[in-house]
């Protein structure tokens, strides 16, 4: 659904802005992985693209609040970055399939990378409410970029933190970490939001240990809502045949193992309808 | 606000554009379907298709390119799922075909020329065409014709078929001249202007397939113009108005440049019930202006300058019983 939402708060959280916005009904739908579009530049712009978010948190302060946490990258995300509080902001949501939660209070490693990481808290408490174990990997560039680290701690059984200069935690990135925290926790299973080719890093360690992991991706969209096509990448589905599926509409929570991450970019030549015959396979 | 596609009635003038509203079912969630004028689906294409390489999408001023290259599920899936899920509900559909072969259209129309629920059919004449180095339909007058020519003969009579043209040619108008005397029952325009954005981070296009095509608000001018053009040579022909359509206003520049219909496209990535509020604004554009029926601004910037305005609120009270 469509929301004119108000901001309620904005922070900064070190290298990142997070923003709270008042959204009754996104509160009350949304599930953890669940993300919104959100309308950048005001009514008269030029940028005619919505700009996609995970949530953070989500409260029932005011009806319903709802977090965003992003980073600058360009003139989008700039204009959000100046939000005040009482501005109104369009926001669209909440969009895609959520993390698919276990029933049964099994050990869960949950590792996120930059501002991926804040997508996994709303997880981890819906985890721990079933009983499940929780216990954080949590990585970025430098120590400013790890996003969440206290909270993680507060949380979770153990958190551990990588940075790739050392500035905290281990020196490394959260594959570096996380075998060993996976044969620590004995874990059952793995939740993790991070760039592509961290995921990708994610998801052969997780099937190294014969463990089913669970993935957000972080694909550039244009609508959010499934028409444009643009945020596609090559996921194996139940039938074995690869499809080029769109990480808003059928993700962006993933099978780790069934996306290709050695292809996403690409058309992998046995997708289905690849240029060249893929679909005669299919068939 | 009633309207004529050929001898097809829609409840009102604003459809979606085709490749925007996926196959119905996205948009479903957001609004009724049937309060729209009809929905145009994708291009349909013979085999499923997985399309380009990503990144299909880059932004740009005022507009966005896109080169997803024709990604769908190919017209077995399609009339196995998609087709009905919007014939069982009664929704206006505008079927939109593409193919790189005249046969491949003309296979296309075979399938569909018994398919209940198909309102009209759109041919996408902007593919490359395998036959001719690559070269796309619309770009050769002689090419789009035969394609229209092939593709009228299969469908039935009561289905009006439909030329979607780009805008890209030296001359608009001989194209759309010689798509309708092919047999084309009306035409739409514009499909998407080539265009090419470089990442200056990476050093290298931004999009995968180097060219992608232009759409949003930048375009309109260009679609206004096209309109404009084909309406004065062939004033009979429907024109389904599409190019950066983002409010009633831009709308409504259509209407008078000479369309009867309007797609809506990319303003349906930016707002899911584009379709709706652009609809309103024009009811309310109209209404202000004393228009009291759809047609009778259709093409109306066209008359002579110093001709008085033909349908003022004062004339319009003055007439009314």
């Amino acid at each position: 659904m469509q929301v004119t939402g108000t901001v309620l708060t904005t922070r900064r959280v070190d290298a990142y802005h997070a923003l709270t916005v008042v959204a009754p009904g996104i509160a009350e739908r949304y599930r953890p992985g669940h993300f919104v579009s959100v309308a950048v530049g005001g009514a008269h712009t030029s940028m005619v693209t919505r700009r996609a978010f995970s949530i953070h948190d989500v409260k029932p302060d005011y009806g319903g609040t709802v977090e965003l946490v992003f980073t600058v990258r360009g003139p989008g995300t700039a204009w959000l970055a100046e939000r005040r509080a009482r501005d109104t902001i369009d926001l669209v949501g909440p969009l895609g399939r959520p993390f698919p939660l276990p029933r049964d209070p099994v050990h869960c490693v949950l590792v996120g990378s930059e501002y991926g990481s804040a997508v996994l808290f709303p997880v981890a408490d819906q985890l721990i409410e079933r009983g499940c174990r929780v216990d954080f990997v949590l990585g970025g560039a430098s120590a400013d970029r790890v996003f969440g680290a206290m909270r993680a701690r507060r949380m979770a059984q153990t958190t551990t933190l990588t940075t790739e200069d050392g500035s905290l935690g281990l020196r490394g990135r959260v594959t570096d970490a996380l075998p060993a925290v996976i044969a620590d926790t004995r874990a059952d299973v793995v939740y993790a939001c991070a760039p592509m080719e961290t995921l990708r890093a994610v998801t052969a360690v997780a099937m190294e240990f014969d463990i089913p992991v669970q993935v957000a991706v972080e694909e550039a969209m244009a609508c959010g809502i499934g028409v444009c096509m643009t945020c596609v990448l090559p996921v194996i589905g139940d039938d074995g045949v690869t499809r080029m599926v769109r990480a808003c509409a059928e993700g962006p929570v993933f099978r780790g193992e069934r996306v290709r991450f050695e292809d996403v970019g690409t058309i992998p030549f046995d997708a289905l309808g690849a240029p060249g015959g893929g679909a005669r396979h299919a068939g | 606000m009633r309207t004529f596609l050929a001898h097809v009635e829609l409840a009102n003038p604003i459809t979606t554009a085709a490749g925007c509203a996926a196959s119905g079912r996205e948009l479903a969630q957001f609004f009724d379907l049937h309060r729209l004028g009809a929905l145009t689906t994708s291009s349909i294409t013979m085999a499923p298709r997985a399309g380009r390489p990503t990144p299909r999408m880059a932004e740009t001023p005022s507009g966005m390119l896109n080169a997803v290259g024709l990604q769908g599920p190919g017209i077995d899936a399609f009339l196995e799922r998609e087709l009905p899920w919007l014939a069982q509900r009664g929704i206006r559909t505008i079927v939109s075909i593409g193919g790189g072969t005249m046969a491949e259209y003309s296979a296309l129309a075979r399938r569909l020329a018994d398919a209940p629920g198909v309102t009209a059919l759109e041919v996408n004449l902007s593919c490359p065409n395998i036959e001719d180095r690559g070269r796309v339909f619309a770009r050769e007058g002689s090419a789009a014709a035969e394609v229209i020519a092939s593709v009228r003969s299969i469908m039935r009579y009561d289905v009006p078929v439909v030329a979607k043209l780009a805008p890209d040619v030296a001359d608009i108008v001989s194209v759309a001249r010689a798509c309708v005397d092919a047999g084309a029952d009306a035409l739409s325009m514009i499909n998407n202007p080539l265009g090419m954005a470089i990442d200056t981070e990476a050093l290298r296009p931004s999009l995968a397939a180097v060219t992608g095509g232009l759409s949003g608000p930048a375009i309109l001018p260009l679609a206004v113009r096209c309109v404009w053009q084909v309406h004065a040579a062939l004033p009979g022909v429907p024109l389904i108005g599409v190019g950066g359509v983002t409010t009633g206003r831009d709308a409504f520049q259509l209407i008078l440049a000479g369309a009867c219909a309007v797609g809506v496209g990319t303003a349906l990535f930016h707002d899911p019930y584009a379709c709706l509020r652009i609809e309103r604004e024009l009811e309310d554009l109209l209404r202000a202006r004393g228009f009291q029926r759809l047609a009778d601004a259709v093409g109306l910037a066209h008359r002579p300058p110093g001709s008085a305005p033909r349908h003022l609120l004062v004339d319009s009270e003055e007439s009314s019983p």
